[in-house]
């Protein structure tokens, strides 16, 4: 295995009297979609702001590609940044904005126009070059931010929140774009996002962030399916936790409960109530009061077309699962 | 990082070039010597001197009553201008009515001086008035500083939420009773900052009035111009001192209140 | 009274009060203008169609010079005032904004204290004997200072110190709005900061530059005070010449001319910051 394309070690940043971010160590691996998820305030953009040089650590090191990045300016680094705004600038046209970085070296200018051509086709606005920002929309501005930023062919090409402004429709088909054409560059993406979807459906490992720290690094499966610790198993997905034994508690999915009229044949079961249906047409989620676990929440996926098989509200009902359906946790 | 250092260095050199002038003649308001350039003790004396100076006093109540005049005037006209301006999109002549309002903003004052006054001359031989003096400075002065009003004016109405109104006149409110209720008090500081532009301009203006202010008359601008012509006088650093700290008052009382909104 | 006629009166009043007031008097002095001077009547004017006074003011040497040495001052007083207003608007802008306001208020301050005032301020530091010469021969930085008083410098000096807050606002509106992000975005894309700032931040203040100028430039073309109480009689200025030929001369009609030529040469500069004025509205709306 090559060396990782991005070392942090002990990264630290304070503002005033907020511990934006507290001792960071992570690597990213070359040629892979890593995404920083977390809630408002928890320090991913501040991290990533960190790896573009926008903002200096108090303590740490940055090491990008073998080289110690630390104290760089961002204009000397082989970095580029898709930012959330997407701060195009309003003045020059879409060629132009897409061209700056290139001007910036110096580049002969037939090279330039080739190359600008050549990113704007990857994000088929070919025919847009000479507008102005202001002329397109939430959607071509976006892609024009990301080719202004792949086209330097950066070591590591950061984006912060890259869907967040656009609408729902719009994001998933983004998303995809997105992640084919980081397997076609073969570049290396740092994705930050609060939309644990997002983060989920685009990335090839992740990061959960939560007040300036790391919580658990790993691929989609191994956050969901394992995840470390409670605040992991609450913020992605949705869990039943509940305490099995002193300071031990389980993490329980939804969907890996067994809902049934009858006791189910499991090593655990409990009985409820049904309190509450969420009907979502590919599945349903069941609100139910249990006797010895409070409020618990399962979902079915509805698999047939017949109204027989959904429970109705009030029913009573059994829910049942196995130790190795869920996950236990220390804390 | 030499950045804010460089701003520092910047806003402090700014500040000096544009206090060190005043503060040297505030501190020379209490020079005990008539000769400006040196200082020979600590003294109140051209303080008391200008206390007691006739002239200077019914100057500068002849200029109190003129600046309170005009800038009422011009605030009730700048308002009208300025809601037509941001209200009104089309009518016979709007696009000179724009003009118009906008141009006395811009104009050399010397010549709207003169313009003034030979409006007034003619007035005299035609029609036997109005008077030069009190009346013909205060429509000069009100002209030039309704301008002032109706740019604020308009500039606050152009962002006015105009839901207010619209939530007014689906409640009952008459096209009337929504301006008087609703649009009026949510404009009330832009007109009052207008209205004290307009008094500010006009208690300063000498160009205008010396033009328009006939023989008899004489505002405080016009004086202390007449004095200063001959070189520094120490009644005119005492007059300095006040008008900085009053202008110094008014700002921050008017910043507090703004504030507090 | 119906709205359509409160709506009528609300245009018709200050329409009204403008065109007496503002728009006649501008065909009056057209009129006296094309008139020639007869000292003998009252008001010393002798109505008539005559170019003899616009002539004068193109053929006479010193009008010439007097038109040239305003245009030349007052671009030099607005450079002065650009060089000097554009850091100190960077600088209120970038400051945290909690302490942008008292900033902007200590640049508007001497705006609300009087012009004169101000203006007066100087002669007792520029004089033969003034603060700036005792300073210079104290320090022995010169033994021999020269006289600034009754020069063109003092001129700009004045110029300068008293238009600098029409220069600092519009500048500072248009750098406050200015996102930071882009900034970032031009150095993360390779800009230096020399680079950043000449791309980034001076195309996009163009709008406050342009307004900044023509604030100053435009009344200062036309000013009087200053180079009455500071230039001495060395000073040609325009604004000096009319006010002398009116008071000093009773030539009303010479006068006249000479508002009538000073608002030609500047209804350029004026139609573009209206030009301008209306294009910053829209952009708000």
């Amino acid at each position: 295995m090559t060396a990782p394309i991005v070392k942090i070690e002990g990264i630290a940043k304070r503002y005033g009297t907020v511990q934006a971010v507290a001792g960071v160590d992570l690597e990213i691996e070359r040629g892979e979609l890593f995404a920083l998820l977390g809630g408002s305030g928890c320090g991913k953009t501040t991290l990533l702001r960190m790896l573009a040089g926008l903002e200096t650590p108090d303590s740490g090191r940055i090491v990008i590609d073998g080289q110690d990045m630390t104290g760089v300016p961002p204009h000397r680094r082989p970095v580029n940044m898709m930012f959330q705004s997407y701060a195009l600038f309003p003045h020059m046209s879409v060629a132009a904005n897409v061209g700056y970085g290139l001007r910036r070296e110096g580049l002969p200018k037939p090279e330039i126009a080739t190359r600008v051509a050549e990113a704007l086709a990857l994000v088929q606005l070919q025919t847009l070059g000479e507008r102005r920002p202001s002329q397109l929309s939430g959607g071509q501005r976006q892609r024009v931010a990301l080719a202004r930023a792949l086209v330097k062919r950066p070591k590591l090409l950061l984006l912060d929140e890259p869907l967040a402004a656009l609408d729902r429709k719009l994001r998933e088909g983004t998303r995809f774009e997105m992640v084919r054409l980081q397997e076609q560059l073969g570049l290396t993406f740092v994705v930050v996002t609060h939309d644990q979807e997002e983060a989920m459906s685009m990335a090839s490992r992740l990061a959960v962030m939560n007040a300036g720290r790391i919580v658990q690094t790993g691929t989609p499966h191994d956050l969901y399916e394992h995840p470390a610790t409670r605040f992991v198993a609450d913020f992605i997905g949705v869990a039943n936790i509940f305490e099995v034994a002193a300071s031990r508690w389980m993490a329980l999915r939804p969907e890996k409960i067994r809902l049934a009229a009858q006791r189910p044949d499991t090593a655990h079961a409990v009985s409820g109530k049904i309190v509450d249906i969420a009907y979502e047409g590919d599945r349903s989620l069941y609100r139910v009061l249990t006797e010895s676990r409070g409020v618990m929440l399962v979902s079915t996926t509805n698999v047939t077309r017949t109204r027989e098989s959904l429970f109705q509200r009030g029913q009573s009902v059994w829910l049942g699962w196995n130790d190795d359906w869920g996950q236990t946790l220390d804390e | 990082m030499s950045k804010p250092r460089f701003a520092l260095a910047v806003l402090a050199f700014g500040y000096a070039f544009l206090y060190l002038p005043i503060v040297l003649v505030m501190g020379y308001s209490f020079n005990e010597s008539k000769l400006v350039t040196v200082w020979s003790g600590f003294s109140f004396k051209w303080w008391r001197a200008l206390l007691e100076n006739e002239d200077m006093l019914a100057a500068a109540w002849l200029s109190l009553q003129i600046a309170l005049t005009s800038a009422t005037l011009a605030a009730l006209l700048g308002l009208a201008a300025g809601y037509v301006l941001a209200r009104v999109p089309s009518f016979f002549g709007r696009t000179l009515f724009g003009s118009l309002v906008i141009a006395p903003m811009v104009m050399p004052e010397v010549v709207m001086g003169i313009s003034m006054l030979l409006l007034f001359v003619g007035a005299n031989q035609l029609i036997d008035g109005p008077p030069f003096g009190f009346l013909t400075i205060a429509i000069a002065h009100t002209t030039f500083s309704l301008a002032f009003v109706a740019i604020v004016v308009q500039a606050r109405l152009a962002d006015f939420d105009r839901s207010l109104e619209e939530a007014a006149m689906d409640l009952g409110a008459t096209p009337w009773v929504t301006f008087l209720t609703v649009t009026l008090p949510l404009i009330a500081p832009a007109i009052g900052s207008g209205w004290l532009l307009a008094f500010t301009l006009s208690l300063d203006d000498l160009i205008m009035t010396q033009f328009v202010a006939g023989a008899q008359s004489q505002t405080l601008p016009m004086l202390v111009y007449s004095k200063v012509r001959l070189g520094v006088d120490p009644q005119i650093n005492v007059l300095a001192t006040i008008v900085v700290c009053v202008a110094a008052t008014a700002l921050i009382i008017s910043g507090r209140l703004t504030r507090r909104r | 009274m119906s709205s359509k006629t409160s709506l009528r009166a609300v245009i018709a009043v200050p329409y009204a009060w403008l065109a007496v007031f503002f728009l006649l008097p501008f065909a009056l002095v057209l009129a006296i203008a094309l008139g020639t001077n007869d000292p003998d009547s009252v008001p010393p004017v002798a109505l008539g169609f005559s170019l003899e006074n616009f002539a004068r003011l193109f053929t006479d040497k010193l009008y010439v010079a007097a038109w040239l040495s305003s245009l030349r001052i007052a671009a030099v007083s607005t450079l002065g005032c650009l060089l000097l207003g554009y850091p100190m608007a960077y600088a209120i802008a970038r400051a945290t904004p909690a302490r942008r306001p008292l900033l902007l208020m200590l640049v508007v301050l001497p705006f609300w204290t009087s012009f004169l005032i101000r203006v007066y301020a100087w002669i007792g530091l520029l004089s033969e004997n003034g603060m700036l010469n005792q300073f210079l021969r104290w320090s022995g930085l010169s033994d021999h200072p020269g006289t600034i008083l009754g020069t063109e410098w003092a001129v700009h000096l004045g110029i300068i110190y008293a238009y600098l807050p029409f220069m600092v606002l519009p500048l500072y509106a248009t750098l406050e709005k200015l996102d930071v992000s882009l900034l970032e975005a031009a150095s993360d894309l390779g800009a230096k900061p020399i680079a950043a700032f000449l791309t980034v931040t001076l195309p996009l203040s163009l709008p406050g530059i342009v307004a900044g100028c023509l604030l100053v430039f435009i009344p200062a073309v036309g000013e009087f005070v200053i180079p009455d109480l500071l230039g001495g009689t060395r000073t040609l200025m325009i604004g000096k010449v009319l006010w002398d030929e009116f008071f000093t001369n009773s030539d009303w009609p010479l006068a006249s001319a000479v508002a009538i030529c000073l608002l030609v040469l500047l209804v350029g500069p004026i139609a573009l910051f209206q030009r301008q004025q209306a294009k910053s509205l829209e952009r708000a709306e």
